[in-house]
């Protein structure tokens, strides 16, 4: 079962194409009745048979070869629980390949790694066998079956149809992926640890229930040491300084573009400041890191005031420069669809420019800015690197944007990063965490996107 | 009699206001453009030093390892890397400074150089076979410090007991540049090596790598499943409930946080389907993830774009319509959703939180050679060299993070030619 059986499927569909193709010209001109379809669809019928049967096949064996495998090679532990077969498994493994070491081997390991090279190299050939006489069979079924009254465009059209809707799937299985992957961890975690414990919580400090033994842990060890809290203020602290610097700059540039700046200017600008949102967050956390957290710092100490050297404010800076386009654009947007007539009915009236602005076309355009503003917002509580390297790791409640504080993603990296063992309350809390960011985001914008939506129908 | 009196109060102050909002206006504007200008001048300014390093020349003499010098010709590579020149090597680096007999200050000559010198050396010979001399002169990359000195990166006038160079090592330093011994050259070995605990001989060549292998990818899967995804919902959609949940799921996912389709890879790919974890294949299929809703959105669009008109003739003349839409709406839209995709790929280069959660944050000296080795990519170099502590690798990082910021200028603007040659008006 390898790369090659599909190699060889794929070269018998490319030469079904052809075959089919040229069966069809030939009994066409044997017979002298016109084709239903157009030759070339003949051609196409006869390489999906050959193909698409004997590669799904191919997928089927690829998936279940392992569990077949694993269940022929362990067919004395059947009575083990799963854990401790794939430890067993492993070992075989480990051993095969020479990683074991040799004085270690026990004899049933040793006939276990005969028997899985055995079954492995049967599977192989067996699975290179079937794949490949599926697709001979359906090539020359196929072949036979070419008429002139076979409707073959139909069949091929409704193939490709099928294949396009398949992929149009994927992104409802990424939305269930990622449903299933939060909701699985984020259950058993709340199994160890109550919700409101978790939700309100004062304390965040997983690493007390990170030890090498879980079983060790009391009970109230765990339930304690997971209270969120501080992580959501933290999260809100920073957003909210980013959506200071975001706002006032965002909407200010948006209203110079849309209302003051002449179409040259606009042309130049736009996209100029779009290359902040196009600059990787990697990159900002850097120079939040380095020149921003410092800079805040240092000016800090000469006010006198104690300022931490991972503070919110450097990190909600940096964060809120980064913001910024997202505010703009679609602020910018939004001031441009405001109807002609309500601005000039404004300037009829005598008032100046800014007049117009800020009492007519900033309150028509009301709804759409606030929702510009709330996918600013998400998009703050969901930025990872910039406050994985500018912002505190300790998780302390405090509202005072000089100190450090973390947020959630911030904790997300922490926990999962690196080396980790899985079954922990500690692994399964940064799960439940990205399901919170999850659902919240996902509330911001669906609400942001109702709020756009509501407004452009308003003026249509 | 006029209707507007100029020497109004009232209207002055109404005008003075209206002067005042447009300096705001610009203000901000300005902020905004020249935080850009900032960011990459701090950048740029930081990083280009890492495009050259620092070499010291000597002289080494062969003649006690090989009784002749022309027997290097005749030695294959693998009996070049058997000879032990350690000692001999530094011997030699020692003949540098002649009156420093102690042992300990010999011990601080050899930490003026990189600490694989010998390596060094031994590629000279392997390189230089047929041209080996009894004396010949060797380029030998400077340690980090030295480096740093020489770019002046390093502040000399702090106590010593502070600083990483001895005051002995400072004045090795300044002897070299008095006799003119101290060269620096094009950094080329900084993008073909991997990566390195040493900041002097870190590269990016595998964060390189590991970036083109995870892009590829990438395409491999978004590119061919984001063009048909579009061209259904677009194109051969029926108006139900079902299609409109698909589009509401794409624009959802369009606004998740990465760091979510992180959480993705690590539960289903590597946990379920057990995937090899640090590897560009999984930070591929996990990028892909992301990218795909920005590729189908933006083929939509180019999609929506094509007139009707184009349809309805080659309806009207018999094709079908999926020969209608592949033969030429498809077609048509293809530049638009071709400039979606390069913005996307743009994307999925420069995004970080996803891959550290399925562990392509490992520290990966050798270069990968295929997507199934473990690997990291531009942005995670760029996040490790920035939480390292030597001073070496704030340059490096600069650098790395110039050569990201110049791959993504070059994807954007073929983004840009693409739409403005091909792109047709209607």
């Amino acid at each position: 079962m390898n790369i090659l059986s599909l190699f060889i499927i794929l070269i018998i569909a490319f030469i079904g194409y052809f075959v089919g193709r040229s069966r069809a010209n030939s009994i066409r001109n044997l017979s002298g009745k016109r084709l239903t379809s157009i030759s070339h669809y003949y051609g196409y019928y006869v390489a999906i048979w050959s193909l698409v049967p004997a590669a799904i096949v191919f997928l089927l064996i690829l998936i279940f070869n392992d569990y077949f495998v694993t269940n022929y090679v362990l067919s004395g532990y059947e009575d083990l629980e799963n854990s401790s077969r794939d430890l067993i498994m492993a070992q075989i493994e480990n051993t095969r390949n020479g990683i074991q070491l040799a004085n270690s081997l026990d004899s049933n390991i040793i006939a276990a790694v005969k028997k899985l090279n055995y079954i492995e190299s049967q599977y192989r050939i067996s699975g290179f066998i079937v794949v490949l006489s599926i697709s001979a069979y359906l090539f020359v079924h196929a072949s036979i079956k070419i008429s002139p009254s076979l409707d073959s465009r139909k069949i091929v059209e409704r193939v490709f149809l099928i294949l396009f809707f398949s992929c149009s799937l994927i992104a409802i299985l990424t939305t269930v992926g990622i449903v299933i992957s939060l909701l699985f961890e984020t259950l058993k975690f709340f199994n160890s640890v109550p919700i409101l414990d978790f939700l309100f919580g004062l304390n965040w400090s997983p690493q007390r229930a990170f030890v090498s033994d879980v079983s060790e842990l009391v009970p109230e060890d765990i339930a304690g040491a997971f209270g969120a809290l501080p992580l959501f203020a933290g999260t809100f602290l920073i957003a909210f300084v980013a959506m200071c610097i975001a706002i006032p700059v965002g909407l200010l540039s948006a209203i110079y573009m849309a209302e003051y700046a002449s179409s040259n200017i606009r042309n130049i600008a736009k996209p100029l400041i779009e290359i902040l949102a196009g600059i990787p967050t990697v990159v900002y956390g850097f120079f939040a890191a380095l020149t921003v957290a410092p800079f805040v710092r240092n000016s800090g100490m000469s006010l006198g005031l104690e300022v931490s050297s991972e503070s919110a404010l450097a990190a909600g800076f940096v964060m809120g420069i980064m913001i910024i386009p997202f505010v703009s654009s679609l602020s910018d947007d939004v001031l441009n669809s405001v109807p002609r007539n309500l601005r000039e009915g404004s300037y009829a009236m005598g008032s100046t420019k800014s007049e117009t602005i800020i009492r007519v076309l900033l309150p028509a355009a009301l709804p759409g800015i606030i929702g510009s503003f709330l996918l600013a917002i998400s998009r703050a509580i969901g930025e990872t690197m910039i406050v994985v390297m500018a912002a505190g790791l300790a998780a302390k409640l405090t509202a005072n944007p000089l100190d450090a504080a973390t947020t959630i993603t911030t904790q997300i990296v922490v926990i999962l990063i690196g080396d980790q063992e899985f079954d922990s309350p500690k692994t399964q809390a940064a799960f439940a965490l990205g399901l919170t960011l999850f659902i919240v985001t996902l509330l911001l914008n669906y609400i942001a996107l109702r709020v756009v939506k509501k407004y452009s129908e308003r003026y249509e | 009699m006029s209707f507007v009196n100029l020497n109004d109060n009232n209207l002055q102050k109404r005008l003075s206001r209206e002067f005042r909002f447009k300096v705001y206006c610009i203000m901000a504007m300005t902020f905004a453009l020249g935080f850009v200008l900032f960011l990459f001048t701090s950048i740029f300014s930081t990083g280009y030093s890492a495009f050259y390093k620092t070499m010291i020349p000597i002289e080494i003499s062969l003649s006690s390892v090989v009784s002749d010098s022309n027997s290097f010709a005749l030695m294959t590579n693998e009996e070049i890397n058997d000879l032990s020149i350690y000692s001999l090597s530094k011997k030699n680096i020692y003949n540098l400074f002649p009156n420093i007999t102690d042992r300990k200050e010999k011990k601080e000559i050899l930490k003026i150089f990189s600490y694989e010198f010998e390596d060094e050396i031994k590629n000279f010979l392997k390189d230089n076979k047929e041209n080996i001399n009894d004396i010949n002169i060797i380029y030998l990359t400077a340690s980090d410090d030295i480096d740093q000195l020489h770019k002046g990166n390093f502040p000399r006038d702090i106590p010593e007991k502070r600083r990483r160079l001895s005051d002995l090592q400072l004045s090795f330093y300044d002897e070299l540049i008095l006799e003119n011994k101290i060269e620096t050259e094009f950094n080329f070995p900084f993008f073909t090596r991997g990566d390195s605990r040493e900041p002097e001989l870190a590269g990016i060549g595998g964060a390189l790598a590991g970036s083109f292998f995870t892009i590829i990818v990438v395409l491999i899967l978004s590119l061919p499943f984001g063009l048909l995804a579009a061209i259904y919902l677009q194109e051969f959609a029926p108006q139900n409930k079902f299609t409109d949940f698909i589009e509401i799921n794409i624009n959802n996912l369009a606004a998740v946080p990465s760091i979510v389709f992180g959480l993705l890879g690590l539960g289903i790919l590597l946990n379920t389907f057990g995937m090899p974890r640090s590897t560009a294949l999984v930070g591929g299929v996990t990028l892909s993830l992301m990218t795909l809703p920005t590729i189908i959105i933006a083929t939509r669009a180019a999609l929506r774009a094509v007139p009707p008109s184009i349809r309805e003739a080659a309806l009207a003349v018999g094709a079908t319509r999926m020969q209608a839409v592949m033969h030429h709406v498809v077609p048509v839209a293809m530049p638009g959703s071709l400039t979606g995709a390069i913005i996307g790929i743009a994307q999925a280069l420069g995004e970080t939180a996803p891959l550290l959660l399925i562990g392509m944050v490992a520290f990966v000296v050798d270069v990968p050679s295929t997507p199934v080795d473990p690997s990291a990519s531009l942005p995670v170099q760029i996040y490790l060299w920035a939480e390292s502590a030597e001073r070496g690798f704030v340059e490096k990082t600069s650098a790395t993070i110039m050569m990201l910021l110049g791959l993504l200028i070059i994807l954007n603007l073929t983004a840009v030619i693409i739409r403005r040659k091909f792109e047709t008006k209607w």
